[in-house]
């Protein structure tokens, strides 16, 4: 006979169901979920952020255009030349050296930094970082004005490599103060050694991080015009913009950017397939313990030696070159100097403000009524970003000329081209800083008497001032240091720091130069702070 | 004050149903505590009382006044009902004293009619400076009930607002709530899925199981009466055994047991409920009716495992104070005594 004996003790809610990760979309709702979830947007906001999400898609637009246009025959014809092919050679070794460089400077500089007992780790951290701030054109210049045998593919590898690393550097920090170092423990309690425990352990799970770091590097790589330009390397976007120079927006131009793009949207589909459905949590509760540094031993000044000479080569030598030729004479009272960061600042604050505009619904849309046709919205953005500046560029020159004549070469359509450019930055942004307003407050300020809009005023609004700021601030700061699309954009006799230092470093009047480059390197620190700060808010286990 | 109604609300998430037919009177001034374990619907039951959530089907009502019903929707912030959030949901922004003024009109946001609410949760006024993140999980509580009672609501609905805190500070919190409430006298509605929580927060208790009240009423006739097995081992621990009920009594493996309340449906064969604190068992006194089978320690009391002599088959495992623990072992035959009557249940 049995005897039923005890309580049935109900516990705390255990949230949503997990996803089945075989089949994503097909989780069984919570209810919870789904009041917060699925609630709906109102029409107004979906029409708007597809509105703005289709004129983000103007670029793909544009390609697709000028492959009707100029028409298959044509197109082949200007296609399959040697000239192209040379260019596919140099882009493609590039993509194909620049790439695992980078990820091997980033990611051995992060492990050395964040799991080793590297001396004065804090401090390299920030040496390894501070390449982002300096433009890679800025670095060419630097490194070409100083080494002139710097130049062809071994110069452009050189330059960009030292300048993209930290792109893959910042992320994979991120992802190594996010591991557990109980797994490694685990590994080495197995047999494995430090160099084992970093191969198979740590590298795997950094696999996601390296893509992403890789991905933007390679899209840097194909989008970059004046670093390349400086040291006489060709590529596909230096290409462009001689043939747009020499015959204005022409289906020779046209055709390459068909190429251009091309072999961008095939990084992004490769970029995705190789990630495919990874995840990697920490699974478990309780607080991990820090870890304990790996000890270097007596390798520990080949790590360091490796280390300075990676921060020498990647901001020594482009900022002393730039404080030699500050030295030889550059004159900080030429009178285009204030005029140029004027306009900087004009033409690029209101890129910043337009870009957190455009970005507002499709961030409100994804964070607080998530469905597929919010997240195909956002994909909108970022594929368009994804595209080299020369062809959103090249779109806008064709599309203003078409349809708006008056808008071409106007300051609008200039902010309108750092809108696409940056916007993932404003996007990013505002989704986190609305993510973090959640809605159970508006909810508690609705219980309070407030109506909605005056719920969302109180509440969410000044929880979104710091994410407004920074978004508008990282696109600011980014935009002040574009160069391609300015340069064709920008009305006649527009000056910026850009284009300004693009002048006279392309007519060789380094010292005229200099000053320039020392300002667009000191607007770049906060973004660059910033970004570094975000990195290391992983909490270090 | 202002009695809160209920009546025959259903609710479904898509294909998922949450709530079927829920009905429920919270008499004006009353605290009314909803238990149900994860899933039961208890929270959105709170969310279609407070606005957030509309109902498919059935009425709310808040005295005269219908807030959801057949082509009528009164908005949350219409609604003067206050909620309070299972962490608390305070404003981030905002320090504790502009927190509790949230909700007050222009006119009513002075010093005094804060420092008033916070006395009345037994808040610290030196507190009202400080942002949220600068109190401890209890006082953040207290700050949210502070900020619902504030704008003086005629009801004030609570989801879960202990569950978050460890167990000296959930008590602790827990009594200058109810003492908060209890001073003005504000209709109130607690979902928990903690049965102590639940029978003492107030003067009526429901049991939510599958979107259904399936009881409710005073705390103490519901404990002593669950109309089902699962509402009384959901209550609370029970021991439960097979019964022939006979004559106002059940013959069972610790004897004959007085029913207090038969929901058997007079079948021949039956369960009883006992609680556990109903059977006392002692060691060398009285003539022996059982054998103790294991003893377990449990840190502050242990299990003490006992088959009957009349059904050796029978397991029943009740509790004893640590210090008593030493007194009994395997084998050791014991005295079983029940003390008052059980309730009968179907069998199976």
């Amino acid at each position: 006979m049995t005897v039923v004996s005890g309580s049935r003790r109900a516990g705390p809610d255990p949230g949503p169901p997990a996803a089945d990760p075989r089949s994503p979309d097909r989780a069984v709702p919570h209810p919870g979920a789904a009041a917060r979830g699925a609630s709906r947007p109102s029409v107004a906001l979906v029409v708007l952020a597809c509105v703005l999400g289709a004129c983000m898609l103007v670029p793909i637009g544009y390609i697709v255009s000028v492959v009707f246009d100029i028409g298959w025959p044509t197109l082949s014809r200007l296609i399959f030349r040697p000239r192209v092919g040379d260019l596919l050679r140099n882009t493609v070794l590039l993509v194909v050296i620049g790439v695992p460089a980078t990820v091997v400077l980033g990611v051995g500089g992060a492990w050395l930094v964040e799991r080793t007992s590297l001396p004065g780790r804090r401090g390299w951290a920030i040496v390894l970082v501070a390449p982002l701030a300096i433009p890679a054109f800025v670095s060419s210049y630097g490194w070409g004005s100083t080494v002139p045998s710097v130049e062809g593919l071994g110069g452009a590898l050189l330059v960009t490599t030292l300048a993209y690393y930290p792109l893959v550097y910042l992320p994979a920090m991120a992802a190594i103060r996010g591991l557990d170092p109980a797994l490694e423990e685990s590994a080495r309690s197995l047999g494995l050694g430090s160099w084992a425990v970093f191969a198979r352990v740590v590298l795997p799970q950094l696999r996601l991080a390296v893509l992403g770091g890789g991905l933007i590097v390679a899209l840097h790589l194909l989008a970059e015009y004046g670093a390349f330009a400086f040291i006489r390397f060709d590529t596909f976007t230096t290409a462009i913009v001689v043939q747009y120079q020499s015959t204005f927006a022409g289906p020779a131009a046209g055709a390459l950017g068909v190429v251009l793009a091309t072999l961008c949207l095939t990084l992004l589909v490769a970029e995705a397939s190789a990630r495919g459905r990874l995840r990697y949590a920490r699974i478990g509760s309780g607080a991990p313990r820090p870890p304990v540094p790996v000890r270097l031993g007596r390798a520990t000044p080949l790590a360091v030696g490796a280390v300075a000479v990676t921060g020498a080569a990647a901001v020594g030598v482009p900022l002393t070159s730039v404080v030699r030729w500050l030295a030889a004479g550059a004159s900080w009272t030429e009178p285009e100097l204030p005029a140029a960061l004027a306009q900087t600042a004009v033409l690029a604050g209101g890129g910043a403000i337009l870009a957190v505009l455009v970005a507002f619904p499709t961030a409100w849309l994804t964070v607080r009524h998530p469905s597929r046709l919010s997240r195909a919205v956002e994909g909108m953005s970022y594929v368009a970003s994804s595209l080299p500046a020369i062809i959103i560029a090249l779109a806008l020159v064709t599309v203003t000329l078409r349809t708006v004549p008056s808008l071409y070469q106007t300051a609008f359509t200039v902010m309108l081209a750092y809108v696409i450019i940056f916007l993932p930055r404003a996007l990013v942004s505002l989704r986190s800083g609305i993510a973090q307003a959640p809605e159970s407050l508006e909810e508690i300020a609705r219980s309070l008497g407030h109506s909605p809009m005056a719920a969302r005023a109180r509440v969410t609004l000044p929880r979104l001032v710091p994410a407004m700021t920074a978004g508008a601030a990282l696109v600011a700061l980014g935009a002040a240091n574009e160069l391609t699309a300015t340069l064709l954009l920008a009305p006649n006799g527009t000056r910026t720091l850009a284009t300004q230092f693009w002048s006279a470093a392309s007519a060789v009047d380094y010292p005229a130069a200099a000053p320039y480059a020392m300002l667009l390197i000191l607007l770049s620190v906060p973004a660059v702070a910033l970004m570094f700060v975000h990195s290391r808010k992983v909490p270090a286990r | 004050m202002t009695a809160l109604s209920v009546a025959g609300v259903t609710k479904a998430f898509g294909h998922v149903p949450v709530l079927r037919e829920v009905s429920l009177v919270v008499p004006a001034g009353t605290r009314t505590a909803i238990v149900g374990s994860s899933g039961s619907g208890k929270s959105t039951l709170l969310r279609l009382i407070a606005g957030f959530e509309r109902a498919d089907a059935g009425e709310i009502r808040l005295g005269d006044r219908a807030l959801t019903a057949p082509g009528s929707f009164v908005p949350a912030h219409r609604r003067g009902i206050g909620y309070v959030a299972q962490d608390g949901a305070l404003f981030p922004h905002l320090t504790v004293e502009q927190n509790i003024r949230f909700g007050l009109p222009r006119r009513a946001r002075h010093t005094s009619r804060v420092r008033r609410v916070m006395e009345l949760v037994s808040l610290d006024p030196e507190l009202s400076g400080r942002y949220p993140h600068q109190l401890s999980g209890g006082q953040q509580q207290r700050v949210a009930v502070a900020r619902a009672l504030a704008p003086g609501p005629r009801v004030i609905l609570l989801d879960e607002p202990f569950s978050a805190l460890d167990t000296g500070l959930r008590e602790q919190t827990r009594q200058a709530v109810v003492d908060a409430l209890e001073q003005s006298a504000v209709t109130t509605v607690l979902v928990t899925h903690d049965q102590d929580e639940a029978l003492t927060f107030g003067h009526q208790i429901g049991v939510l199981d599958g979107g259904r009240i399936v009881q409710s009423g005073p705390p103490a006739a519901v404990f002593d009466d669950p109309v089902t097995v699962d509402v009384a081992t959901f209550l609370g621990a029970a021991v439960l055994l097979p019964a022939a009920p006979a004559e106002g009594y059940a013959d069972c493996a610790l004897g004959r047991i007085p029913i207090r309340h038969d929901h058997s449906g007079a079948g021949r064969r039956a369960q009883a409920l006992l609680r556990p604190d109903q059977i006392q068992v002692t060691p060398n006194s009285g003539p022996p009716n059982a054998v103790v089978d294991k003893v377990q320690p449990r840190g502050s009391y242990a299990e003490i495992t006992i088959r009957t002599v009349a059904d050796d088959t029978t397991r029943v495992t009740l509790r004893v104070p640590i210090h008593q623990a030493a007194d009994y072992r395997a084998s050791l035959p014991v005295s079983v005594r029940v003390a008052g009557g059980c309730v009968l249940y179907p069998l199976g």
